[in-house]
C-alpha cells in the first residue's frame, strides 16, 4: 500500500507546551485509521497541522504521489490538494439551506471568478441528491441548516466532506451526540468512503473505534505511543496505563 | 430548476418598478418637465439620496452579506467626486481662460492656456502649476476612468494587505478608518494638488452648458442616478444570489470553515471589497456635480459611520433594506439639520433639533440595534408570508426518531 500522507519528525509548542512531540504518522491510499488518546495527548493538533491551521516548530508533512510538502501551502490550496475536514463541534452553514450547504462543499473551481459565473448544472443537482439520499437527508434540502437535530448537522458535515471528494478525510469525533442507531449508520458511512480513500477518526469512544474495526493509533503527549489493532494496542501495558486504565 | 434571475429574486423587480414610478413621478413633479411642485434644489436633494442610496447597497453587500464593517466606504465615494471633479473645474476654467485670452492681440499659445487655467484653479492655494495628478484632468474620458481605476486600485491595495494579514473585525474596522483618516488629513493640506480645504467647487455648472438652466441639469442628474441605482441594485442582487452570495455569506457567519472547504477567503473578500469600493465611487462621481462642491470634510471617517449606521437602521443583509435606510435616514438628516423641524418647546427648554439631531439619531440607531436587529427593512418580513418550515419527513435519520405520521399535528 502506498503512502498518501506522512508526517514525520513534526513538533509543535504552544507557549512552552508541547503540544506535538517528535510525532511521525503515514497514512496509505484507501487506509482507516483511528486515532486514540487521552485529552490533550495531541489529537486535535495533530489535525490543525495536517489541515494547515497550525504550523510545526519542525518536522516534514509529505502528501500524495508527488510529495508535495503540505507545510509551505494556505489552508484552502491544502483542501484543494483533496483534505477534507469534519469538525469536533458540527459547523455547517446555519443560515443556509442543506442545499446550499451541500453545493458549497462540491468540488468545482474554486476561484471567485468560477463561482461568480457558476451555473446549476444537472450533474452538481443529480450530485447533491446523491449524497443528500446517503446521509439521509433528502427531504431536508431545502431547510435551513440551523433547523436541524445535532446529529443531522454531524450527516450534513459528513455530506459536505464527501461532497468535496477528497481523498484523505479527517474526521473528528463523527459519533459525538449520536443516538445508537446514527453511529451505526456513521460507521458503515465511514467504512464505505474508506474504501476508496483514506479517512482519519479520531475518537474517544472504544465502542466506536472497536466496530471501525480498523487499524489505531494511540497518541499520548503528542508522540505515539502504540499503533496496531485495537487488541494489539490495547494490550501494550503503556497504553493500559496512560489510557485505558484510568 | 434553472429559474430565472428575477423569478428567483422578486424584489428585484419591485424595487425597480418602484424606482421607476418614484424617477417618473418626480420628472412630473418638476419644474421643467412637470408641474413645479419639487422645486430644483429639492430634485437635486432627491437625485443625491439616490447616490447615497447606490453607496448603501454597496455598504449593505461588504457589511450586510460578506461580514466587513468597513468604515472606508466614503472615502472611495469621495475619491470618485474628486476625479470628476478635476474634469469639471479643469474644463470650465479651461472656457473661461481661453474667453479671456481671446480677447488678447496674440493669440495665446497653449502653454499659456495651460498656465492660465493653472493659476485660476490655483492661485487659493498659492500656487499656479498643475500638480502631476492632474495630468489627466483635461480629458473627460480619462478622467472617467480614474473614478473607477483610482478608488479600485487603492482598494485592491489596501484590500490585498488587510486581508491577506488575516485582519478581521473590529481591527479592520480600525484600519480602514484609519486608511480614511489618512486620506482625508492628506487632501487637507494646501499642497496636496486639490485644493486643499477649499477643495473643488463650481461642480454644477457643467462645462460648454451654460446656457443650459439648472433646473434641466438637476433632471438629467436625477435621472442619471436612478439609472445607476437601478443597475448597481440588479448587478449586487446578482452577486449575492447565486453560489457567489452562498460563499460570502458563509464568510461572513465563518470564514475558517469556508476555508477549510477549498476556497480562498482573502480573494473573495478582496473582490467584494473592490466591487463595492468601485460601485461607491460611481455614485460619488454622480453625487458632487450635484453637491457642486466636493472638500477633504467629505471623505472624513464620520461620513463611512454615518453610511454603516444608515444600513444598520435599512436593515443589514437585505439591499432594499440598505436603500431604504440610506433614503430615510438622509431625508430626515436634511430636514432635521436644515432648521425645518419645529422647534420643541418644553418650558424650562427647548428642544432645536439642529443640536439635538445627532442625539436623535444615535439613540435610534441604538435602539435599533438591541431591539429590532433587522432594521426597517425587516418590516418586510411581517408583510411577505415566509414559508413556514413544512415537515414532511420524517423526524431524524434515526430508526428510533419520530416517524412524520407520529408527529405532532
Amino acid at each position: 500500500m502506498s503512502t498518501l500522507l506522512e508526517v514525520s519528525g513534526v513538533s509543535v509548542t504552544f507557549d512552552g507546551f508541547r503540544a506535538i512531540n517528535n510525532l511521525s504518522i503515514s497514512i496509505g491510499q484507501a487506509e482507516l485509521r483511528a486515532v486514540i488518546g487521552p485529552n490533550g495527548a495531541g489529537k486535535t493538533t495533530f489535525m490543525d497541522i495536517i489541515t494547515g491551521k497550525t504550523k510545526p516548530d519542525q518536522g516534514r508533512v509529505i502528501w500524495g504521489p508527488r510529495s508535495l510538502s503540505l507545510l509551505d501551502m494556505s489552508e484552502s490550496q491544502i483542501a484543494r490538494q483533496g483534505i477534507g475536514r469534519k469538525f469536533q463541534k458540527p459547523t455547517v452553514f446555519e443560515a443556509q439551506t442543506v442545499r446550499e450547504n451541500l453545493a458549497m462543499a462540491l468540488k468545482n473551481p474554486r476561484g471567485p471568478f468560477d463561482v461568480l459565473f457558476y451555473r446549476k448544472s444537472r450533474a452538481s443537482a443529480a450530485r447533491i441528491d446523491e449524497i443528500a439520499a446517503e446521509i439521509g437527508l433528502t427531504d431536508d434540502l431545502p431547510r435551513r441548516a440551523g433547523e436541524l437535530s445535532h446529529g443531522q448537522k454531524q450527516w450534513l458535515e459528513i455530506g459536505m466532506l464527501l461532497a468535496q471528494d477528497p481523498q484523505l478525510l479527517l474526521v473528528d469525533e463523527p459519533a459525538a451526540g449520536m443516538t445508537p442507531a446514527e453511529r451505526e449508520h456513521t460507521t458503515a458511512l465511514l467504512v464505505r468512503a474508506a474504501e476508496t480513500r483514506a479517512v482519519v477518526v479520531v475518537e474517544h469512544d472504544m465502542d466506536f473505534v472497536r466496530r471501525l474495526n480498523c487499524k489505531v493509533t494511540v497518541l499520548h503527549e503528542g508522540s505515539v505511543l502504540a499503533e496496531g489493532s485495537l487488541d494489539h494496542v490495547t494490550k501494550n501495558q503503556d497504553v493500559i496505563d496512560v489510557y485505558l486504565g484510568r | 430548476m434553472t429559474r430565472s434571475f428575477i423569478a428567483r429574486n422578486p424584489s428585484v423587480l419591485w424595487f425597480l418598478l418602484a424606482l421607476s414610478v418614484f424617477t417618473v413621478l418626480v420628472t412630473l413633479l418638476s419644474e421643467v418637465t412637470g408641474v413645479g411642485l419639487v422645486s430644483t434644489s429639492f430634485v437635486k436633494t432627491l437625485g443625491k439620496t439616490l447616490c447615497l442610496c447606490l453607496i448603501a447597497i454597496a455598504m449593505d453587500v461588504v457589511w450586510g452579506y460578506c461580514g466587513i464593517l468597513s468604515l472606508g466606504h466614503f472615502a472611495f465615494f469621495g475619491l470618485g467626486g474628486y476625479a470628476i471633479g478635476m474634469w469639471l473645474m479643469y474644463a470650465r476654467t479651461e472656457l473661461i481662460v481661453l474667453d479671456s485670452l481671446a480677447k488678447a492681440p496674440l493669440p495665446p499659445t497653449e502653454q499659456e492656456v495651460v498656465d492660465a487655467i493653472a493659476g485660476q484653479i490655483f492661485g487659493v492655494v498659492g500656487s499656479a502649476e498643475f500638480p502631476l495628478l492632474w495630468a489627466f484632468a483635461h480629458s473627460l474620458t480619462l478622467q472617467l476612468l480614474m473614478v473607477v481605476l483610482v478608488p479600485g486600485l487603492l482598494a485592491l491595495v489596501f484590500g490585498w494587505l488587510a486581508f491577506r494579514s488575516r485582519v478581521t473585525g473590529v481591527y479592520l474596522s480600525i484600519l480602514t478608518q484609519a486608511m480614511t483618516l489618512a486620506l482625508s488629513l492628506y487632501l487637507f493640506q494646501n499642497d496636496s494638488g486639490l485644493r486643499g480645504n477649499n477643495g473643488l467647487s463650481g461642480l454644477q455648472n457643467l462645462p460648454g452648458l451654460d446656457a443650459v438652466p439648472q433646473s434641466v441639469i438637476s433632471i438629467a442628474f436625477f435621472w442619471a442616478s436612478a439609472i445607476a441605482l437601478g443597475l448597481g441594485y440588479v448587478l449586487f442582487a446578482w452577486v449575492v444570489s447565486g453560489k457567489m452570495g452562498s460563499v460570502i455569506r458563509a464568510i461572513r457567519d465563518n470564514e475558517a470553515r469556508v476555508r477549510f472547504l477549498g476556497y480562498h477567503v482573502e480573494s473573495y473578500k478582496l473582490f467584494v471589497f473592490t466591487l463595492t469600493a468601485i460601485v461607491a465611487a460611481i455614485a460619488g462621481a454622480l453625487y458632487y456635480p450635484q453637491a457642486g462642491i466636493i472638500n477633504p470634510a467629505e471623505i472624513a471617517p464620520i461620513a463611512s459611520i454615518y453610511l454603516a449606521v444608515w444600513v444598520a437602521i435599512g436593515g443589514r443583509g437585505r439591499l432594499y433594506g440598505a436603500v431604504i435606510g440610506a433614503a430615510f435616514v438622509s431625508l430626515l438628516s436634511s430636514w432635521f439639520t436644515g432648521g425645518s423641524a419645529p422647534a420643541v418647546n418644553l418650558g424650562f427648554y427647548t428642544i432645536n433639533w439642529t443640536d439635538w439631531w445627532l442625539v436623535l439619531l444615535g439613540l435610534s440607531f441604538v435602539a435599533v440595534t438591541l431591539f429590532f436587529p433587522k432594521g426597517i427593512g425587516g418590516l418586510f418580513d411581517l408583510i411577505v408570508l415566509k414559508p413556514v418550515a413544512d415537515r414532511q419527513g420524517d423526524y431524524g435519520p434515526d430508526k428510533g426518531a419520530w416517524r412524520k405520521e407520529e408527529g405532532e399535528p
